[in-house]
């Protein structure tokens, strides 16, 4: 009877374990929270406000709105990058330190595991993202619609799930902590840099925009701009398109790694 | 006898390196069995392929009947683990730990609550359980681990180096709690530890491990009586007569003599009555005795005598720091 529940890839009980736990450790560490939205919160402030005094009407991709505007849902984008590649990164932490170690040899699948702790890993990042929304319209931002705020929500929730599975392959292959951060940089900050949040696409030379095509978070961008303000370089069919295959992919490739790491 | 673990030729190797080698045990229902060892001996390497964590590279275990590789899920069902490092977590409350593992295990609420109050209880912890374990003291964060250990009903608990950096107080209350839970829980203990009071006090049998193989395994009792019944640690002033050890091995009832650090470490047959036998011997041959004891075996002789080391030496020998530390990275992976 119990051995046949073990089995199950699907595992209810475990799912939502794993999420309460990430649920209330993220609510329970507050200078976490703080210092997550800080960061975004300078960008906006100190680049996204200067920036939208400056004329920059006539550049292609910011016709008709202020740099502040065009800013906000790259810095959304950045934050749900951020968290989305730690979370999926710090299963790495888990299993040297700590809990997780205790959950690998408990009998439950690994695929549960896995998805429970993404989903709150998930959660927690789409929260973020919202109060960096909220942030945004104090600032000044304007939001084009509500039915687009909502559709931001499901961009949200893809680009997060996809880099939650991008931290997780890169977790699962590197293996130990040694200059893990280092490398975590290496391939977050270019992947921040080059996904149009600072700038629009439109106005780079081709070369440039070939390679800002290959980065992924350029369709999460593109996608929460498209629904935030309005704007976007990509119609949104695309930019979803393009999210929920990165989505599958990355998840299903990050699960499948970890459900491998298994005793060797 | 019920038989918990059997393990055939179980073996590991890392890179080259043979963590454990070769062993070969059973391990019986409700007994409390011991490996003792140096760090880096491979103690921790073999509990973890017990525990489905590492799997063999050759040879074959069986836990609870299950095999480690193919039944793993079985296996796991039927095992608890206290891990040498800490492994739980420390933001959450103690209480929060334990019901985040028995959900993990599949418990209804009722169950659930009824299972942790229980080992709460039987682990004085009542009252402690709203405390975040980052705020609990090193003794009772590891009293949470063992309450975890074996919240799940296991039929084999694994302590791997339960008292590794708790001070001698809450190293001994932590001992009468594994006795406590063996007792009346009926639960089958693996221990593995580099402390010999340890292994005294708490195990029935005891596994002597040095570089992955079993050296000696026995009772504590069966193991100190390898020694011979007593040891005399003698001191000679030599003079000019030639060798003390070639005189002494005339006398039948020396078993064995270690020379060590200008002392004689003798293996007796016999008792205190040997020691004036031992001065009339050396007195006709010219030899001066400066000081002589005579002791009961502890199971640290006991060590001695199989590995050739005692576990404190281990620590200095930058050969054996290396190889220890290349099986614990290659644990990590």
């Amino acid at each position: 009877m119990r051995a046949i529940e073990v089995r199950r890839i699907i595992d209810p009980l475990p799912i939502y374990t794993m999420w309460l736990r990430e649920m209330k450790r993220f609510l329970r560490v507050r200078a976490r929270i703080v210092g997550s939205i800080l960061m975004p919160l300078f960008f906006l402030a100190f680049l996204g406000l200067p920036m939208s005094f400056m004329p920059a009407r006539q550049i292609p991709g910011l016709e008709g709105t202020s740099y502040l505007n065009f800013l906000a849902p790259g810095i959304v984008g950045m934050t749900l990058l951020f968290a989305g590649t730690m979370s999926g990164a710090s299963v790495i932490w888990d299993k040297e330190f700590g809990f997780l170690k205790e959950v690998l040899v408990a009998p439950v699948n690994r695929f549960s595991v896995i998805l429970g702790r993404s989903l709150g890993g998930m959660t927690t990042a789409t929260i973020q993202a919202l109060v960096i929304v909220g942030i945004a319209v104090a600032l000044g931002v304007e939001l084009a619609s509500v039915s687009g705020f909502f559709l931001a929500i499901l961009v949200m929730i893809l680009t997060c799930a996809a880099f939650t599975g991008f931290g997780l392959i890169i977790a699962t292959k590197l293996g130990n902590l040694e200059g893990f951060m280092a490398i975590m940089n290496l391939i977050v900050f270019p992947i921040f840099f080059l996904s149009g949040a600072l700038f629009p696409i439109q106005s780079m030379p081709s070369w440039l925009r070939y390679i800002m095509y290959i980065d992924p978070l350029t369709y999460g961008v593109d996608g929460l701009r498209g629904t935030l303000i309005g704007v976007s370089a990509f119609p949104l069919w695309l930019d979803f398109t393009v999210l929920i295959l990165l989505c599958l992919g990355l998840a299903t490739l990050g699960s499948y790694f970890f459900s491998k790491m298994e005793a060797d | 006898m019920d038989i918990v673990i059997a393990t055939e030729d179980l073996t590991k190797e890392f890179d080259g390196l043979v963590a454990v080698d070769h062993i070969t045990l059973n391990v019986g229902r409700g007994e409390i069995f011991g490996f003792l060892g140096p760090n880096g001996a491979g103690k921790t390497t073999a509990v973890k392929m017990l525990c489905t964590i590492l799997n063999p590279t050759s040879g074959s275990a069986r836990v609870c009947g299950y095999d480690i590789v193919r039944q793993r899920d079985e296996v796991r069902q039927c095992i608890g683990i206290v891990f040498q490092d800490r492994a739980i977590d420390t933001f959450l409350t103690g209480k929060e730990n334990l019901d985040f593992h028995a959900r993990m295990y599949h418990m209804d609420r009722k169950t659930r609550r009824e299972r942790v109050a229980e080992v709460l209880d039987l682990m004085d912890l009542t009252g402690r359980e709203n405390m975040r374990i980052s705020e609990c003291s090193g003794g009772t964060q590891r009293r949470f681990e063992v309450a975890r250990g074996f919240l799940n009903h296991p039929k084999l608990l694994f302590l791997d180096e339960p008292t590794l950096g708790l001070d001698v107080q809450a190293r001994r209350n932590l001992w009468d709690y594994v006795n406590l839970l063996n007792e009346r829980e009926g639960i089958t203990i693996i221990l593995t530890t580099h402390y010999m009071e340890e292994a005294d006090y708490l195990c029935h049998r005891v596994a002597i491990i040095d570089e992955g193989k079993i050296a000696a395994m026995g009772t504590p009792e069966e193991l100190k009586q390898v020694m011979g019944l007593n040891l005399i640690s003698l001191q000679i002033d030599q003079g000019n007569t030639g060798s003390p050890v070639d005189s002494l091995k005339q006398l039948s009832w020396i078993k064995k003599i270690d020379a060590r650090d200008g002392s004689l470490e003798l293996s007796i047959d016999g008792g205190e009555e040997r020691i004036p036998e031992l001065i009339d011997f050396a007195d006709n041959r010219g030899l001066i005795i400066t000081s002589i004891k005579l002791y009961k075996p502890s199971l640290e002789d006991t060590f001695l005598h199989y590995t050739g080391k005692t576990i404190r030496e281990e620590e200095g020998s930058v050969k054996e720091i290396w190889k220890a530390w290349m099986r614990r990275t290659g644990v990590r992976r």
